[in-house]
């Protein structure tokens, strides 16, 4: 009792930093720590405590890893951990035996042949490979890209190198509900476009391009399609016959699967070559060397053969969850704006504006929630999101999006609570917001001369 | 007993001193966030009252500031804010609430920027927001004197006024 008062004075003294907090005592002071601590009350992180671990509303992030396939990959981490190129004894063999297994599983969910799936670090690389290693391959006749201007940044980064390489890029603007023009994506194509890169599901904004028609343009003028398929593995029916596509980048961690593998289908008739990123001892076909990690790639597979055999369940739920949401925030809250198209969309994904509340203080009182924001406070510059700009959303409502994942394991116990709090947020940040005050005044914001700083 | 036990929440202080700023709210800003000081709005057209518009949606930061001034003595007796940003500022623009009251106006336009900041441990990136509630204040001192030149229609006698009453 006297060592506590004694450290407390202390503290005063020195730290400038120890918030002598008159605040009720929902608000605790716990020490400066970035780590996050739990105690009995509850968990402290971040200046902000909080009764229990929030609810997962992040799913386009990451998701969490279905116990099933935890199951699966076991035994490949604790008893059957062999190398699955070595060729010499059991240990390699079962290995390899498992990695074929698992990459049929892949190539399952896809129509796809085993023979064209190739095993990577995640869908970054599978980007990376695709961008950069056909566009290296066919260097002398091939000297031009198409992609979008919504497309992940890890896409926009390679064809910026290549730019910087020399190679030409047309980024391609999207209507305001998020979709590609295909009259402007006819008129880009050159004789000397080597790739046409499209993502199938934003993942900012959930919406779905029409990949079938795409897939018929790049057909007639002979150019490769590529395709980021991460947030639409496992999640809508993916056919790499119908859609025409040449190379699809996907991920693991994204269908319930682990964190650190991805796979890149390669259309094998007609082939497409690429120049491999990762040189060393020829493993995958020469297109990426490395061990490729058993355990991972078992979990990759067993996901896959997971999400093929629940995806229309899985959809028909979230399909009602996502109504769920919508309907239960809109209800009470005027001012709500759905970011990208409502119909051609991934219903797991609701981007949401909310007028005149700004989307980093949202987050901040949404702390039982975990969502994610397209403002500008939240990345590093203060820029909002390039994805809302290019579809031409207001500057000040990009300051205002927040997206909500919606998953498989997401209850609607989950969603109920997501739209108390959210309702309750953002009355409580409208009431403190002037523009909200102007408009109830009757005073157009727009019209408004502001001073810029 | 006393001495580790002290040391460490001490050694902790410190520590919290030198940590970057990876993000971290401190916990001034969630408090102003969840226990806002003096959020309202005062009559526009009230000629004690000072009103601050400052910022564009566009960069995501708009605040306002008023302030309502005692006529006689030229101090601040009451402030109010509205403000459409993130948590800092929010947290800038309640402090500058917090300290205007019960100030003359000449002594509030010396309010800095960096003193919000660092009574809030703002990150770098959020200097911004303190810079804005500093504009804030200014707007709301400027808006004010406007207005009793407006109704005075005298503006040396102004300031020669509140100097003799300050």
């Amino acid at each position: 009792m006297a060592s506590k008062l004694m450290a407390a004075i202390l503290c005063r003294r020195a730290s400038h930093l120890r918030a002598l907090s008159s605040a009720p005592a929902a608000l605790t002071t716990p020490p400066p720590a970035a780590e996050p601590y739990e105690d009995a009350t509850g968990i402290s992180t971040k200046g902000v405590k909080i009764s229990g671990r929030p609810l997962y509303l992040d799913v386009q992030a990451t998701s969490p890893v279905d116990p099933r396939v935890l199951d699966a990959m076991l035994p490949y981490y604790l008893s059957r951990f062999g190398n699955p190129h070595s060729r010499t004894h059991l240990y390699g063999w079962e290995s390899d035996d498992a990695v074929e297994r698992g990459r049929a599983q892949v190539a399952a969910l896809i129509n796809a042949s085993p023979k064209e799936i190739v095993f990577t670090s995640g869908a970054t690389e599978s980007n990376n490979i695709s961008i950069k290693g056909v566009l290296h391959f066919y260097k002398d006749k091939k000297r031009h890209v198409i992609t979008t201007q919504t497309e992940h940044k890890c896409v926009l980064d390679s064809c910026r190198h290549l730019q910087q390489e020399g190679f030409e890029v047309t980024y391609l603007p999207v209507h305001s509900d998020g979709l590609v023009d295909l009259n402007q994506l006819r008129a880009a194509i050159r004789p000397d476009t080597g790739l046409v890169s499209v993502m199938m599901v934003n993942n900012e904004i959930g919406v779905i391009q029409p990949m079938e028609e795409i897939g018929k343009i790049c057909k007639e003028f002979n150019v490769p399609l590529h395709t980021d398929a991460a947030q639409a593995l496992g999640k809508i029916p993916i056919d790499v016959e119908k859609i025409n596509v040449s190379l699809m980048s996907l991920s693991g961690h994204k269908i319930y699967g682990p964190k650190g593998i991805g796979a890149l289908y390669m259309r094998r008739r007609p082939r497409i070559r690429v120049e491999p990123q990762m040189n060393g001892g020829g493993q995958e076909r020469g297109i990426r060397s490395g061990t490729v990690p058993t355990p991972l790639v078992v979990g990759m597979g067993a996901a896959c053969e997971l999400a093929m055999k629940e995806m229309e369940y899985d959809e028909k739920r979230i399909n009602k969850l996502q109504e769920r949401l919508f309907n239960g925030i809109k209800a009470k809250l005027d001012g709500v704006v759905v970011n990208g198209s409502t119909e051609k969309r991934y219903a797991g994904n609701l981007n949401l504006s909310f007028a005149y509340v700004e989307g980093e203080s949202l987050l901040m009182g949404l702390k039982e929630v975990a969502v994610s924001s397209g403002s500008a406070c939240t990345s590093a510059s203060l820029e909002p999101s390039y994805v809302l700009r290019a579809l031409g959303v207001d500057e000040d409502m990009a300051h205002t999006s927040i997206r909500f994942g919606i998953g498989r394991f997401t209850t609607e116990a989950e969603i109920d609570r997501a739209i108390e709090l959210t309702v309750q947020q953002v009355e409580k940040l409208r009431d403190m917001s002037p523009l909200y005050e102007m408009v109830k005044e009757g005073i157009d914001i727009k019209n408004i001369q502001w001073t810029q700083h | 007993m006393l001495r580790p036990a002290s040391k460490r929440l001490l050694g902790l202080g410190f520590r919290g001193a030198q940590t970057p700023a990876a993000r971290l709210y401190h916990e001034r800003v969630v408090d102003h966030y969840n226990n806002p000081r003096n959020v309202g709005s005062f009559d526009k057209n009230d000629p004690t009252v000072g009103t601050g518009l400052v910022g564009a949606p566009a960069c995501g930061d708009v605040m306002k500031l008023q302030i309502k001034v005692d006529d006689q003595t030229g101090k601040i007796v009451d402030a109010c804010f509205k403000t459409f940003g993130c948590g800092s500022a929010i947290a800038s623009s309640s402090v500058a609430t917090e300290w205007v009251k019960g100030k003359q106006m000449e002594e509030v336009l010396s309010i800095k920027n960096t003193e919000i900041a660092k009574h809030l441990s703002l990150p770098p990136v959020k200097l911004h927001c303190s810079m804005l509630a500093e504009d804030a204040i200014k707007a709301a001192v400027k808006d004010y004197e406007a207005k009793r030149v407006k109704s005075n229609g005298d503006l040396e006698d102004a300031p020669a006024e509140k100097a003799a009453n300050a």
